[in-house]
Parts: C-alpha cells; structure tokens; sequence
C-alpha cells in the first residue's frame, strides 16, 4: 500500500486522485512518475518535497490536466480528467496554477494580468471586478492594480499570480515552486499569504518545493523521490 | 477589452514589423484600387461614348472587338425607318497614327450624331461638321499633342486633313480623338457601306426587348444589346475586368503572405504566452481568434491606408497633363467594399497556419522549458 494513501479517513472528501499514475519522456527514455498514487484532501494543504527531476512538477501537470499520463488516471471529485471533453471546465473553474516563475504578461497591467482568467470563462464584468478588488485587497496589492508588470517587485508580481489563479474561485490550487524565485523575506510574505487565504477559501491546496521548512506547514508532506511517493507524515 | 489588448499588445510590442505588415497590405490594397479604379474608369468611357444619348448598342454578332465589327448601311438605315426608333447614329471606330502619337482614336460619325451634337465646340462651326471629305474635328487634348489649331492642315495617318473645329468633352477617349465625318472614315479605313455600330435612341425605352427581338429576327449576323448588358457581357471589358483584380489579386497575395510571416513570428515569439492564457482556461478557439484578431486589425488598417494612398494616387494621376480625361477618379463604393473584404480574407488566409499552430501549442511544454 503507498504511503500517501494511509493517513486518508474515511471522513474526508478526496477531491483529487492519481491512481497507478506512470509518466516519461523521449518515448519512454526518462521514466518520471513511476506508478504514482496520490489523493488530495478537500481543504487540505499538501506538500510534494523532493529533489529536481524526482518528478513534483510532473505530477502538479497531470493533477491539473495540463498533460495526460502514460498509465493510470487522474480524477478530480471522481470523474477523469479528459483532455477533449472536460479540460477547460477544469482550467476555468476546478483548478488554479502558481508557477515558480510568475508567468504574468509583461504588456498588461497587475488588473489586466489578474482578470484573463474572468476573460477565459466567460465571467461577467461586474462580478470579475469585484472578485478582483476582493483579492486585491487581501494581498495588499489594491494601490496596484493599474501597475504593468515590470514596475512590480518580485514579491508583488508572484502575489499577483496567485490573485490571477483565485479569480474564478477554483477548489482545487496547484502550486509549483510558487516562493521559488524569491528572496526569504518575500518568500515567507508571499507563502503565509497563501496558507491564510487557502484556509479562508476553503481551497485544497497541493505545492511542490524544495523548502522543507514550508513543507512542514502544510497539513501533509509527502516525499517525492525516483518518480514515485515514499512517505508521508502529517506535517501539523 | 482585455482581449482586445491582448491583441493590439502584440502588434505594439513589435512595432516595426508590425508597420511593414501593414504597409505591405496598404500597398497591396492602393494597387489594386488605382488598377481597378482606371479600368473601369476606362470601361465607363469607352461605354459612355456608345451610350452617348441612345440606350442600345447594335454590332456584328460575336466579334472579339467592336473595331472588327461591321453592320452594313443598309441596315442602318433599315433600323433608323422602324417606327419604334427615335434616331439610330453609325459609328466607325478606327485607330489612327501622327508622328509622335501611334494610337489615335478615331470615330467615323454623322454630322447629327449625339457626340457632335453635345459636345462644347470651343472652337469651329457644328454645322460645318462633313461639308468636306478632309474635315476633321479634334477633341480639345488631341488638337494639344497634335499641336493643331483651327483652320490648320494636320497629318494624321496617310493623310492630311482639315481642322475645322475643336470640341472639348468629359470623356477621355473623345477628348483625345478625331472626329471624322462617317463617309470619310469608311474610305481612310476601307471600310465602305459599313459602320462598327449603330448607336440606337428608342421613342419609348419600354420597347428595348421588342427591338432587341427584331433585330436578332431580321438580322441574325447582328445582336442588339442595351448598354448595362453591353459593359456586363463585353469580351474586352471582361478581360479588362479580370486583368484589372488579377493584377491587385497578385498585389494582395503579396500582402496575405506578408501578413503570414508577421504572424508566424508573432505566435513563434511568444508561445510561452499562449501557454499562460491556455492555463488560465483560454480555449483552442480563444486563442485563434487572438491570432485572426490581430491580422484582421493588421488587414484593416493596411486596407484603411491603401484606400487613402491609392484614392491620393488616382487624384494626382488626373492632375498629370497627359493623362487628361482618361483617370476617372470616383471610386465606386462597391470596388471599396470588395478591395477591403479581399485585404480581410488576405488577411485571415495568411493566419491560418499561425492560428493553427498556435491551437496546437501544448502549455506544459511551454512552460517546462524557460
């Protein structure tokens, strides 16, 4: 039985789910996920710690559709995802990305950059605006709004990024890295910043990182390493 | 709106390439204005001439070219008898030399031929118009470049004819050729007893179908057209046509793949981008329509800009002395709405295979390499 799967009651509601998930590249030269099993908890954080190339991102990818596996399949509450059928509804209203890299657009402003996903999905301005205020206003980024991109600091824009991922009020935020590319102090900022509105949200949360001392915040921590989940403990 | 920037954002972040995309549609759309724009100004001379106060046009059954017709007199004067005819005018067209000037029009009329008859003499007597076989009239340009006044003896062809009047008239073609009398035209082109038309006025227009019907019936060598089917079902005018859109189509093409290559700079430039908006839900179809968006603005603006250069260019051809009478420069609305419909589809055309690959963008491929 995999590690991952033993600390689940059967209370909780699994929102996410990777059942014997196998992932490689190069036709099969690079074995990245080897037989994956992985549930996320709604509400909960979760952690996926680990080496570079042990296969973090990889999995964040599959869990958010963004690629399909090789073997197994990835649920979210319950039904496959299916990259025809049902992969934009999953993009615009299931899940949200954080990338290490903010992956914001240059030319745009903080507001702009923030409303492209309310763009995707169709969302009525008026709602999209007040989403964005709220958000804004919860990252302390309200002054900013009107900013382009370059003008923000790190700290600024990766808070950016993770308004842009919340504006359609996903359940599911699938972080990479997401303090990856900043200094500790933003780091720490941008991360307490996460873990509080994750929780008043009611987001489940699953983060990739190198950064053992977040890790350790989260509700689960789970140790990734040659491509398939080791061990878990509960972190809190 | 954002999706509006999202696309104007790119053309501004590559400033320059954007420019040349545009100027290259501009360019493309001012040609083919300015080509189509003169041929059909040419085709609506050369079919005012034949309309000239009549509304049917009869000519030899399936010649290539009304100079190659020939309706003999006698059947002109059979038509003008017909009770339903107001007046039927023979016209002889003929292409005539001078020393300097190889191709000179000529026209072979009547002395109450409606291109006498209201044209402004700015010089000379109309009724003086065919008293002698040597007479001619020069319209006012023609009289310019054959360096002729009234009263002059002027060498035109084999020939050297008299100068009795000079006519000025809104028609290129007219204003700048000689006007034989029909007698005169037949024996320097020898083409005796026989006219390249019949310009036809009826009593009453009503009964163009009923006159068509007997000329096809009394002479079946001969076809009477009215003058809109005439322009519509010329040969010349056809190819003339097809040329005119050939020539701006080939212009356009050049544009279209101009618009291509911007394009598929664009979609190579920032593939990271569309694999950003495709993580923030933006769908297949989002995306191409970001791509055809910006082409069609691209397009737009390029076919904007061609309208006005080429409307500027035609304006200045009709200020050059030379071309006088001949550059019709009304733009007709109907050449502006499919010069800018062909830049738009041009322009959609050359984003088809960026669209296309854009759509095939797989994010987390863009995004795994930095």
């Amino acid at each position: 039985m995999n590690l991952s799967t033993m600390q689940v009651s059967s209370r909780d509601r699994i929102v996410l789910r990777a059942e014997d998930v196998w992932k490689s590249y190069d036709d099969g030269a690079i074995a990245v996920l080897k037989g994956v099993n992985f549930e996320a908890i709604e509400g909960k954080t979760t952690a996926l710690c680990g080496p570079s190339g042990c296969g973090k991102s990889t999995l964040l990818h599959l869990l958010g559709g963004l690629d399909s596996p090789d073997r197994g399949r990835v649920t979210v509450y319950g039904v496959e995802i299916d990259r025809k059928f049902n992969l934009l509804r999953l993009l615009r209203h299931e899940v949200g990305f954080v990338f290490q890299l903010h992956n914001l657009i240059p030319d745009l402003t903080l507001e702009e950059n923030c409303l492209i996903p309310t763009v995707a999905a169709g969302t009525d301005r008026r709602i999209a605006q007040a989403r964005l205020r709220q958000l804004a206003d919860r990252t302390g980024l309200t002054h900013r709004l009107g900013q382009r991109i370059q003008k923000l600091s790190g700290g600024e824009r990766q808070r950016t990024a993770l308004c842009r991922a919340l504006m359609n009020k996903p359940k599911i935020l699938l972080a990479d890295e997401p303090t990856g590319s900043l200094d500790e102090g933003s780091s720490a900022t941008v991360f307490e910043l996460l873990l509080e509105i994750v929780a008043s949200e009611g987001v489940t949360l699953v983060m990739a990182t190198h950064d053992r001392s977040l890790a350790e915040r989260c509700d689960r921590l789970l140790e990734m390493r040659d491509g398939r989940i080791h061990e878990a403990e509960n972190a809190r | 709106m954002i999706f509006l920037k999202l696309i104007v954002t790119n053309l501004r972040r590559h400033r320059i390439r954007s420019f040349i995309s545009v100027a290259g549609i501009a360019f493309s759309v001012a040609a083919m204005l300015t080509v189509v724009t003169i041929l059909q100004g040419a085709i609506g001379m050369f079919s005012g001439i034949l309309s000239s106060d009549s509304e049917i046009i009869v000519f030899e059954r399936n010649v290539s070219d009304l100079f190659f017709s020939a309706v003999p007199a006698a059947a002109v004067e059979e038509i003008a008898g017909w009770p339903m005819v107001l007046h039927a005018d023979p016209v002889l067209f003929g292409i005539v030399s001078s020393a300097d000037h190889p191709i000179i029009t000529c026209f072979g009329v009547t002395a109450d031929d409606a291109r006498i008859r209201k044209a402004t003499w700015l010089q000379g007597d109309r009724l003086a118009f065919a008293q002698h076989a040597d007479d001619v009239v020069l319209g006012e340009r023609a009289a310019e470049f054959l360096g002729a006044r009234l009263g002059e003896q002027v060498p035109i062809g084999h020939g050297v004819f008299h100068v009795i009047g000079i006519l000025k008239t809104a028609n290129g073609f007219e204003d700048g050729g000689v006007f034989m009398p029909l007698n005169s035209a037949q024996a320097f082109f020898h083409k005796e007893g026989t006219s390249s038309v019949i310009t036809i006025k009826l009593r009453n227009k009503d009964d163009a179908t009923a006159f068509k019907s007997m000329v096809k019936a009394r002479y079946p060598n001969l076809i009477g057209l009215e003058d809109a089917e005439f322009t519509r079902s010329y040969s010349q005018f056809k190819i003339l046509k097809a040329t005119a859109w050939a020539v701006g189509g080939c212009g356009l093409l050049l544009g279209g793949l101009g618009v291509a290559n911007t394009m598929i700079m664009s979609v190579f430039t920032r593939i990271r981008e569309i694999a950003i908006l495709r993580v923030n839900g933006f769908s297949h179809l989002q995306i191409a329509a970001m791509i055809f968006g910006e082409s069609a603005v691209v397009s737009l603006l390029g076919a904007v800009l061609g309208l006005l250069a080429g409307t500027c260019l035609l304006f200045i051809l009709k200020q050059v002395p030379a071309l006088h009478g001949y550059v019709d420069v009304s733009v007709q609305p109907f050449v502006m709405l499919i010069v800018i419909l062909l830049a738009l589809s041009t322009g959609i055309a050359g984003a088809l295979y960026p669209a296309a690959y854009a759509m095939r963008i797989r994010a987390v491929e863009a995004l795994r390499f930095e």
